[in-house]
């Protein structure tokens, strides 16, 4: 388990994304419109579209591509599509702000 | 040692592969299933193949059944490769390419063909039915090269390729052998109208024509008919009929009529095969259109997953024309004969056309036209075969429902048979919809939609669903029956529009929360609506919501299919100079841009763009955005006009400079694109412009809802105005009242094209009114600001066009 530092609160914007990468992994994390953050494999399952680039709607992301509509706190798929993506637990520092993420592995 | 059995498919179509499914949902692990297609694709919906050609829909949009669906359901699929030989002895078939599969239960469900009339040079190239992806295809290429098609055939599939033709772009010609169109389903008012519209529509036709030959060296140049008059042609789209595909049957020795005979329950003559769909014959008939084969699919399944059928009893038929702008239904026996009466109402005025015919108390056909929204009724009126003696004009001239004698709608919808096929596009019965209504929570029509697919195609059964809806769910429906601009409401634009202005709502939230969406922020089709309603109406005081924008339109780029961008700076009416190119040449080299290329509205793009490369870019660039991403004015394309050409009549660069200049940054529901041609040679090509100004000599032209996108669409004659002036007024009010009340995503053909012309004339026939639209124009216009400088200067919106530095390890 590896976890590891990604930037603060202030760097995401609510309803918003930023992205990063661990080794050739690109990963999207997501701060909801309550606040709270997800991080997930930024690649829809359907035609490999950025998540970050979509438009987020309560608790799932609409992929820029062909609107695929995902949910970011499991990684899955909705219906009628099916499919689901890697999820990264993330995790906040309640005074500094910071982000940590735990990448399994 | 396993019990599973073999099936083998043998036909990977819409029949065989609905039956597959009803297998794989009735008896999961039963089969071990093989299935053989001489197309090369995966199950598509034929029926929406007309939508293709008339450019509403791609190939990939009517695929049902991806190539992943088979691979998750274990099904060995063989595509391209027919069978070409059935050893029933052995039970083995053997394909084109040498496969060979052996079964327990085999399943023939070759469809059928389009009927080539064996005429003299039917053989010739550019001869073609017209039946799958291929067909399709030929047909797009062809308009490419050629102008003249000609259709053999005024029947249903005939008029929808004829339409298609035409929306290619071709000269059109319909060649039928009866006096009217459509004589297997429609009467002759009914014909007569129908004939009326596609001709105000460009479609011409040759009626009580017989082909004699088609004539040509290598490639068809004209069709003789037997009159001895010719009709030259480019294309020959043969459209009499179709003929079930029984080669193979009769090979292997099953008994074939016209069609593989069957029985009620799909057996052919010898055991272990069955036949389904359209190339199975069924107490004489075989069908040809979706229904009847999806409920003959379902016998099958249950007979082969070992679940109690009643056996397939044959079916009555509806047939909707898939037209832009033509209604037609008719179902059963439309025709009058010596036992039958009939109710009719021709009004030529509105274009309306309704008849019913009963016999012995009980609706057995009807033809509708212009207006077919009981077709869903009626039919299944006609299903039902109740007697509705009494009820006759009730029915026909439409009535509240319930105050009738016989069966309500709601004891209509509970007597209807549990396995009765409600959607036939998507082959979804009652049982279906009470599952997703009971079990599933859906208490929508959309909910019914997406989780079924009920209505989600033609939208023909739209009716019954929501009275299904209604049986099912009771008084915990509400007001949601009605479907809204999407699944999150039931309110439509006009409504959502009329409320936000009558209790002054003034954010996208604010709107949710107010009218009770069920989805509490919304999706990607209510957010951006609501975000451009919200701007429309307040235009002073109204925050652009920037999170309720697509990616193209939060990042005013284009988003490319990798992830990169594209960049097109502003350069007004096309006309650039020698500095603004070179500024453009350096950026371009300095960020490396893999590619520079000219649009086709006459300016530059820069392809391939690093997102973090952006706002350098446009700082550098330092001219406007473009707007070639956003539902906004695109360009002005010009031509030369009296400026350098011999031809011009009036200064079509400056007016159209003129134009952009004021009109830049202006937001509408959908993209706007706009053009200037100094003569009527028009090449700037304005009649395909949402606005198109063509100079004559003395005045201009102004040319509305022209489209030269998938559906090619040419501009109507909105006026013709002497002064320069006159020609701002009219397109600012014009481009101001689409922008009032066009629903979002609604380009202007497609508004105009459901509002009409007449209405937009009317409303704008009055100057005061033209002058109140323009200022309300200049209001919203006057607020515009740059969106590359306020990106380039705020570095809080900046920020999210990097990535975060790299992640690093912590010590926790």
């Amino acid at each position: 388990m590896n976890k590891l530092h990604i930037g603060h609160l202030a760097d995401i914007d609510e309803k918003g994304s930023r992205t990063f990468k661990v080794q050739d992994t690109e990963i999207a994390v997501f701060k909801l419109s309550d606040g709270s953050l997800h991080a997930v494999e930024n690649r829809c399952p359907h035609k490999g579209g950025k998540l970050s680039e979509g438009m987020i709607c309560g608790t799932a992301v609409h992929c820029p591509l062909h609107d695929w509509k995902i949910d970011l706190r499991s990684g899955k798929v909705h219906e009628p599509d099916k499919g689901c993506l890697n999820t990264y637990p993330t995790e906040v520092d309640g005074n500094s702000g910071e982000i940590y993420i735990t990448i399994a592995g | 040692m396993s019990t599973t059995r073999k099936l083998v498919l043998v036909g990977n179509g819409m029949a065989g592969i609905r039956t597959i499914e009803h297998i794989l949902k009735l008896a999961p692990n039963a089969y071990e299933i093989t299935v053989f297609g001489a197309e090369p694709h995966p199950n598509y919906n034929r029926i929406m193949l007309s939508s293709v050609l008339a450019g509403g829909m791609s190939i990939e949009d009517i695929v049902i059944n991806n190539w992943s669906w088979y691979e998750d359901n274990g099904i060995q699929v063989y595509p391209d490769d027919p069978v070409i030989q059935i050893n029933a002895e052995l039970k083995e078939v053997v394909s084109q390419n040498g496969v060979r599969a052996t079964y327990d239960e085999l399943i023939m469900a070759t469809g059928s063909q389009a009927f080539i009339l064996p005429l003299p040079g039917a053989n010739k190239e550019g001869v073609i039915g017209f039946r799958d992806i291929k067909d399709c295809e030929t047909m797009m290429a062809a308009s490419q090269t050629y102008r003249k098609a000609a259709v053999i055939g005024g029947g249903l599939l005939g008029l929808e390729a004829a339409r298609g033709l035409l929306n290619l772009g071709m000269d059109v010609t319909v060649i039928h052998i009866n006096g009217h169109l459509m004589d297997r389903n429609l009467d002759l008012p009914a014909g007569l109208m129908l004939q009326r519209e596609l001709e105000e529509q460009g479609m011409k036709f040759l009626l009580n024509k017989h082909t004699e030959e088609i004539t040509g060296k290598h490639r068809v140049k004209a069709i003789r008919f037997t009159d001895q008059t010719m009709l030259e042609t480019d294309l020959v789209v043969m459209a009499v009929g179709i003929r079930p595909q029984v080669e193979l049957a009769r090979q292997a020795g099953l008994d074939v009529s016209r069609g593989v005979i069957v029985d009620d329950y799909m057996n052919t003559s010898i055991p272990g095969i069955s036949a389904v769909g359209e190339c199975a014959e069924h107490r004489g008939i075989a069908y040809g259109l979706v229904a009847p084969l999806y409920e003959q699919g379902m016998v099958l399944a249950k007979r082969l997953a070992g679940a109690a059928t009643e056996g397939y009893e044959g079916s009555v038929t509806s047939t909707k024309l898939k037209v832009s702008g033509v209604d037609v239904f008719s179902a059963g026996q439309f025709k009058d004969a010596a036992n039958t009466r009939s109710i009719r109402i021709q009004d030529d005025v509105d274009g309306i056309y309704k008849k019913m015919v009963m016999k012995d108390g009980k609706l057995i056909g009807a033809v509708l036209f212009g207006d077919t929204t009981d077709g869903a009724s009626l039919f299944s009126l006609i299903k039902s075969g109740e007697n509705i003696s009494g009820r006759e004009k009730e029915i026909l001239l439409g009535v509240p429902s319930g105050s009738g004698s016989g069966p309500s709608i709601a004891e209509r919808m509970a007597s209807m048979p549990d396995d009765e096929i409600v959607c036939g596009c998507n082959g979804v019965t009652k049982s279906a919809i009470g599952d997703a209504v009971l079990n599933k929570g859906c208490n929508t029509l959309g909910a019914i939609k997406s989780c079924t697919k009920a209505s989600a195609s033609c939208g023909g059964c739209k009716p019954i669903v929501e009275s299904l809806l209604v049986h099912y769910a009771g008084d915990a429906v509400g007001e949601q029956v009605k479907e809204g601009i999407c699944g999150c409401t039931s309110y439509d634009r006009d409504e959502i529009v009329a409320q936000i202005k009558e209790m002054g709502l003034k954010t996208v939230k604010e709107v949710m929360n107010v009218l009770d969406w069920n989805e509490p922020e919304g999706c990607s089709k209510c957010r951006p609506s609501l975000n451009y309603y919200l701007g429309m109406i307040w235009p002073t005081e109204y925050e652009d919501e920037r999170v309720s924008k697509f990616t193209n339109e939060r990042y005013h780029a284009n988003i490319q299919k990798d992830g990169t961008y594209s960049v097109i700076p502003r350069i007004y009416g096309g006309v650039t100079s020698p500095a603004e190119l070179m500024k453009i040449a350096a950026v371009a080299q300095k960020y490396d841009v893999p590619m520079v290329k000219f649009t086709g509205g006459q300016r530059l793009d820069l392809l391939g763009v690093q997102k973090e490369n952006l706002p350098k870019i446009w700082e550098e660039l330092d001219m406007p955005s473009g707007f070639g991403y956003g539902k906004a004015l695109r360009t002005v394309k010009t031509c030369v006009g009296n400026t350098f050409c011999r031809f011009g009549t009036q200064d079509s660069i400056e007016m159209g400079i003129r134009l952009e200049k004021k009109l830049d940054k202006m937001v509408a529901p959908a993209k706007v694109k706009l053009a200037v041609s100094g003569c009527p040679r028009n090449c700037a090509e304005a009649t395909i412009k949402d606005l198109g100004v063509v100079a004559i000599d003395g005045a201009w032209e102004l040319h509305v809802g022209g489209n030269g996108g998938v559906k090619v669409r040419a501009a109507e004659l909105l006026c013709t105005v002497k002064t320069d002036a006159e020609v701002e007024e009219w397109t600012y009010a014009y481009l101001q009242y689409y922008r009032e009340n066009a629903r979002w995503n609604e380009r202007t053909a497609a508004w105009i094209e459901r509002v009409g012309l007449d209405h937009v004339k009317k409303a704008l026939e009055d100057r005061d009114v033209r002058l109140a639209l323009v200022e309300r124009l200049e209001l919203t216009l006057g607020r515009t600001v740059d969106p590359w400088k306020e990106i380039i200067d705020n570095e809080k919106l900046r920020k999210n066009f990097t990535p975060l530095a790299d992640a690093q390890p912590t010590t926790h």
